[in-house]
């Protein structure tokens, strides 16, 4: 279904570039300014915006139409509130520089806003200075394709989302480079979306967030030194795939934090040198398979009520912690695993070490406890500690353990 | 003081003892790497014995080396030479003859391995600083030791009461502490407390490598710019620096008043 | 040549000289004398700097040897126990010496007068006690040195090497060099020495020739002289 609409909307676009007609937008022509040449425009024309500034806002795009930028004309908003927005279906954006979104504490101005309208396309669109970057909120059927927004925001509280979708379903996010903003692409209420190739990094709070959205996609993204990395929050049968998630670090932050999240497939991603990999809370039923944890603080740290989850076929490497629990129930399973930790043997060569894997370490629940512990980690004292939790549990749940882990990491 | 240097690394240089703490170092590198065949984790397990064992095999061959060298010193002390000349002199002759052996034994092996084409050479160099600092440190307190206590069998005692109070001893009074006051701001004490026992210290620095995604996730400014910046490295150095000069500068005092 | 004022020296409780005063003067055979205990080895580490006193001052040919080690270049000592670096060879132990006084020295004489020449390529840890007290002696008079001190020298020492020691002591004497010797032989003593100097209880109890001593304790051996010092009371 999907596809197919997919199809409809590119027939569409070829067809509108056919039958319309083309207006020129510059100084020194006729129209000399975006919104008139909105206005003069007829359904399914093309306004070609030639090289130049254009200092405007409020520009309302009622009509189908496509705004063809040459050389990234420069529209600037100068903080005067939202720049454009599109409140008809079959609008296509290309190529624009769009500079200076007003800032507000009351409305969220957007660079680009897109209401109750389907069948759009926004691409290769550079936005800098901005409160919010792309917003859209209640269309369907939409492409958001290699843009790059770059904010310098500072505080949480006066900054606003790069990509933002709200009750907006089947949209393609693909291929954007979102920097510098509070969250890279925020999600809420949106179901049936695919968030594929996009780089989302030094971003205030979250690279990704996901409220309140099902169904949804999002593989061989790049997520890296955001806040505090990826929120993925009471949503249902998220599918995350191929993804990297690195240096995130700081006291709340995590390569990706899962909330209240179930059914969901997590397979295949790098969590590399994070604070914490993967945080999980309240979430069931979740798959992680052929993942690699590297050198983070915590790979997984499990609080709350998490029941049957699977671990399987992850690489666990040099993590400070592997496994962190704050319970001594356990739901969870964890089976043929690479844990670098591992110090077991395999007399029968069958690549599986004879020996259990326990990834909860005592040492973890002391710095639970007592958070600055955490300066003796790999002391002496704590081994001999650990390796007596090791042989009898008495702090950490006894049957949360690998029985099966691989002897060689897994490609 | 050079002279004595020599003659006491050229003595050492000959001894099984050195052969065997080189071998053994050889040996250890060689297994490790067999085991693992992986260098970033074989430099991950060579971190544990390298701040456990090295204090240890130091504190052990400082003192050993200094009694039995007895005589040696005595014939020393007849000649006119200055008596810190003497005692400085076989100090970092036996320190080192034992870096030496450490660097060769490990260094060998890993380099065998394709050190140099790894990334986990900078690690690698960070383990065998932090183990010559930990050599000289021990190997100065062995000879404090030695130097104070004629009775062989007390200061073998004292020395690896010595090693056993720091190595561990020390992390589990210190844990408890953190544990018994856990309602009080902690954060300057456990930095001040770590920078007080060198092999804490060495331990900070080879956290701050392979550790610091872990570190960073404490609550706390104090903890933030110490492992956050280059504070905690800068002052780990500093602080292993003074564990080591301060101690030599004692063995200095304490060799001018001692009777032979 | 030796000048001791008023020194004091304590191991722990034990007071094991106390204001003792001695001079020597250059030229001579000296035996320091006293029973185990008495601080004769304390009183020549004093002087070697390497007991370091209490109380006191020891000067050395007009020079004081308090935070000065220089002094030493002018002094061969013989240790008591000839123990030494186990690793070195014979001839790197003698060559090590030179190389750390850096004074002309005439080894070679020496160790054929000792009949060491066999031994020069073996670990010292191998040696014999004799031998290694031949070996300490070549150590001791290889170098011209105006003074030299002498702890227990004839310990292991077969008869021969003993009448070659006594003779180079000698020569050394004629040579008008200052000899300072502890031992228990008495008749070594007797032999060799033009005075000496007695010991108790960390106070010079007796100095003087053996005759003085004799005459002295009414004795006309040595050997009884000594033995009646220690119990002789009229002085004390």
């Amino acid at each position: 279904m999907g596809r197919f609409q997919l199809l409809w909307v590119l027939l569409l676009f070829v067809g509108t570039s056919l039958w319309g007609k083309t207006i020129e937008v510059c100084a020194s022509c006729e129209v000399k300014s975006i919104t008139k040449g909105v206005v003069l425009a007829a359904d399914y024309d093309t306004l070609l915006i030639k090289k130049g500034t254009y200092k405007e806002f409020n520009i309302l795009i009622d009509k189908p139409l496509t705004l063809l930028g040459e050389n990234y004309p420069i529209i600037d908003g100068e903080e005067q509130g939202e720049i454009i927005r599109i409140v008809s279906d079959n609008v296509t954006l290309d190529g624009l520089f769009i500079i200076n979104v007003g800032t507000s504490y009351t409305s969220d101005y957007a660079a680009i806003r897109v209401v109750r309208s389907k069948n759009f396309l926004i691409q290769n669109v550079v936005l800098e200075k901005l409160f919010f970057g792309i917003y859209l909120e209640k269309s369907n059927h939409g492409k958001v394709y290699h843009n790059k927004i770059i904010g310098d925001a500072v505080d949480e509280y006066n900054s606003g989302n790069g990509i933002q979708l709200w009750y907006s379903h089947n949209i393609e996010v693909d291929h954007n480079i979102v920097q510098g903003v509070r969250d890279g692409i925020y999600l809420e209420f949106s179901d049936h979306i695919t968030i594929n190739n996009n780089e989302s990094t030094n971003n205030l709070r979250y690279g990704l967030h996901f409220m309140f959205s099902n169904d949804d996609v999002y593989t061989n993204n790049t997520f890296e030194r955001n806040g505090a990395g990826v929120a993925v929050m009471f949503s249902k049968r998220i599918k995350m795939v191929g993804n990297t998630f690195r240096q995130n670090w700081g006291t709340a932050a995590f390569g990706m934090l899962l909330k209240e999240i179930n059914d969901a497939e997590i397979v295949g991603n790098t969590f590399e040198e994070n604070t914490i990999g993967i945080n999980i809370e309240g979430s069931n039923r979740i798959v992680y398979k052929n993942n690699n944890f590297v050198n983070n603080g915590w790979a997984v740290k499990v609080l709350g009520a998490c029941y049957t989850n699977s671990f399987i076929n992850n690489n666990f490497l040099y993590n400070s912690f592997d496994i962190s629990y704050n319970s001594k129930l356990n739901d969870n399973k964890f089976e043929k695993n690479y844990w670098s930790n591992y110090t077991g043997y395999d007399l029968d060569k069958d690549g599986i070490g004879d020996v259990p894997y326990r990834p909860v370490k005592l040492f973890s629940y002391i710095v639970n406890r007592t958070p600055e512990t955490i300066v003796l980690l790999r002391s002496l004292f704590m081994d001999i500690i650990d390796f007596s939790e090791k042989v009898s549990p008495v702090f950490t749940p006894d049957d949360l353990l690998d029985d099966m882990p691989l002897m060689k990491r897994t490609r | 003081m050079l002279k004595i240097l020599k003659y006491s690394f050229y003595d050492l240089m000959r001894s099984r003892w050195s052969y065997v703490y080189f071998l053994f170092y050889l040996a250890l590198g060689f297994v490790l790497l067999f085991l693992n065949n992986d260098l970033s984790k074989a430099v991950i397990t060579l971190m544990n014995v390298i701040i456990v064992l090295v204090p240890l095999i130091s504190t052990i061959f400082g003192v050993m080396y200094f009694y039995n060298s007895r005589e040696f010193t005595e014939l020393l002390l007849a000649q006119p030479l200055k008596r810190t000349s003497i005692f400085l002199g076989q100090y970092f002759g036996v320190a080192s003859s034992l870096t030496l052996s450490l660097i060769l034994g490990l260094g060998i092996p890993f380099v065998l391995y394709g050190l140099f084409r790894s990334e986990a050479i900078w690690d690698f160099s960070l383990l065998l600083i932090t183990g010559a600092f930990l050599t000289l440190i021990f190997t100065v307190l062995a000879f404090i030791i030695a130097l104070a206590n004629e009775n062989r069998i007390k200061g073998f005692g004292y020395a690896v009461l010595l090693w056993l109070f720091l190595a561990v001893i020390y992390d589990g009074l210190f844990l408890l502490s953190l544990i018994l006051f856990e309602e009080y701001p902690l954060d300057n004490y456990s930095l001040v407390a770590i920078t007080l026992n060198p092999i804490d210290l060495s331990r900070t620095l080879i956290l701050l490598k392979l550790d610091i995604s872990a570190l960073l996730g404490y609550t706390g400014a104090v903890f933030k710019s110490y492992f956050g910046t280059r504070m905690g490295l800068f002052i780990s150095i500093g602080m292993l620096l003074l564990w080591t000069i301060l101690p030599i500068w004692r063995l200095a005092y304490m060799s001018k008043r001692k009777d032979f | 040549m030796i000048e001791v004022d008023n020194l004091h020296k304590k191991f722990g409780k034990n007071q094991v000289l106390s204001q003792l005063d001695l001079r020597i003067e250059a030229g001579g055979i000296f035996a320091v004398l006293g029973p185990n205990g008495s601080g004769k080895t304390t009183l020549i580490k004093s002087i070697l700097g390497m007991v370091v006193p209490n109380k006191g001052s020891i000067s050395v040919l007009g020079k004081s040897i308090r935070n000065n080690w220089k002094y030493r270049q002018e002094i061969d000592y013989l240790p008591q126990i000839a123990n030494f670096p186990g690793n070195l060879k014979v001839k790197e132990l003698i060559r090590m010496i030179k190389d750390l006084r850096q004074k002309a020295s005439n080894e070679h004489e020496l160790i054929r007068l000792f009949m060491l020449e066999p031994f020069l390529d073996k670990k010292l840890g191998t040696l014999s006690g004799g031998t290694k007290q031949k070996v300490n002696i070549v150590l001791t008079f290889m170098f011209d040195s105006p003074l030299i001190i002498l702890d227990e020298p004839t310990t292991g020492l077969d008869p021969a090497s003993l009448i070659k020691l006594k003779e180079l002591l000698l020569k050394e004497k004629n040579n008008g060099k200052t000899i300072l010797i502890t031992t228990h032989i008495m008749q070594f003593v007797e032999e060799m020495a033009d005075g000496i100097v007695y010991l108790l209880e960390g106070k010079i109890y007796f100095k003087g020739t053996i005759k003085e001593l004799m005459a002295k304790t009414e004795q006309n051996d040595f050997e009884h002289a000594i033995a009646a010092i220690s119990t002789y009371t009229t002085d004390a």
